[in-house]
């Protein structure tokens, strides 16, 4: 760093220093715990979504199976009105700073056990199978929603925390050191100068005053 | 109050609309993100089809950093693509520096 060596200059290096150090420690705590959640929400994220596909799958096949006797307007019709709409409000949790969502969803239906939106008489039971694989996963697809934006959002501040505490470690920490050393050494140099500058002095007057030669 | 939505291939997703979700039928990746854009903030969860996920995927990872709304893909008709396994291992990466977690 180019600063001038002088003692207010170490002493200002050495108060940024500290704070540095402070900011690297506490920075490293910070990634720590978040890569120690981070984690725990990764491996519940894979879980849930091999569950949730595999869920999806089942519900595909079902709705193949209902295309399959019956033709694509009448299933349509069948869902075109909805027994039950859904609304989601999201509440933010702060962790670690990183402010991931809750969801808390509201489903408005009439009554909870009636989630066909259309009479049996003209549909397949497939279709009754399809629509209720969709409404049982419904909660874990919200679910999946919230861990796997969580784990985007933790992502990114991990990556950004990760850079902080390497650029402190590796960037301003030393160059902090490096600094201070070399003002220290510089003013040891100029204290040296200026001992030795007496002495010669001294000799001088001596000489002058006494013609003493040492 | 947000809602639900679920957009990817007609016949991958109609289903959803039984269960209170709205559904946004589209196939174009290039209509896919017109259409995102004028719905992003009325929706926490979009659920989003592996394939039409795969096409867009430039303009979705502008949604990552954000928290509304949550792109989420899902396996449709055409069967699983892993797409959405591998977003997870991404974040993995993005968060480690390598994909650290086996399946």
């Amino acid at each position: 760093m180019n600063v001038n060596p002088t003692r207010m200059e170490l002493t200002n290096l050495k108060r940024k220093l500290s704070t540095a150090r402070r900011g690297h420690k506490l920075l490293k705590d910070k990634r720590d715990e978040l890569m120690r959640r981070f984690m725990e929400m990764v491996r519940e994220n894979k879980a849930l979504r091999k569950k949730v596909e595999q869920k999806i799958r089942e519900a595909n096949a079902h709705m193949a199976l209902a295309r399959s006797v019956m033709d694509d307007a009448r299933i349509e019709a069948a869902l075109m009105m909805p027994m039950q709409s859904a609304e989601v409000e999201i509440t933010e949790k702060n962790v670690m700073s990183v402010m991931i969502p809750v969801y808390k969803t509201r489903l408005n239906t009439a009554d909870g056990a009636d989630i066909y939106p259309y009479g049996f008489a003209f549909t397949s039971s497939d279709l009754d199978d399809a629509v209720k694989y969709l409404s049982d996963i419904l909660p874990d697809l919200l679910r999946l929603a919230e861990v796997e934006k969580s784990c985007q959002l933790m992502a990114a501040e991990i990556e950004k925390t990760r850079r902080r505490v390497n650029a402190l470690e590796h960037v301003m920490i030393p160059q902090y050191e490096e600094t201070i050393r070399y003002i220290a050494m510089k003013l040891e140099e100029n204290e040296r100068g200026a001992t030795t500058r007496i002495m010669k002095v001294k000799d001088m007057m001596l000489k002058e005053a006494h013609h003493y030669e040492r | 109050m947000y809602k639900l939505g679920v957009m990817g291939d007609r016949d991958s997703i109609y289903g959803f609309s039984s269960v209170g979700a709205d559904i946004f039928p589209v196939e174009d990746p290039a209509e896919g993100a017109r259409l995102l854009r004028q719905i992003a903030d009325e929706y926490a969860v979009l659920f989003i089809t592996e394939k039409l996920a795969a096409a867009m995927d430039a303009e979705l990872s502008k949604y990552r950093a954000r928290t509304v709304p949550a792109i989420i893909p899902i396996p449709g008709v055409s069967g699983n693509t892993g797409i959405g396994m591998k977003n997870v291992s991404r974040s993995v990466e993005q968060a480690v520096g390598s994909d650290i977690l086996p399946d």
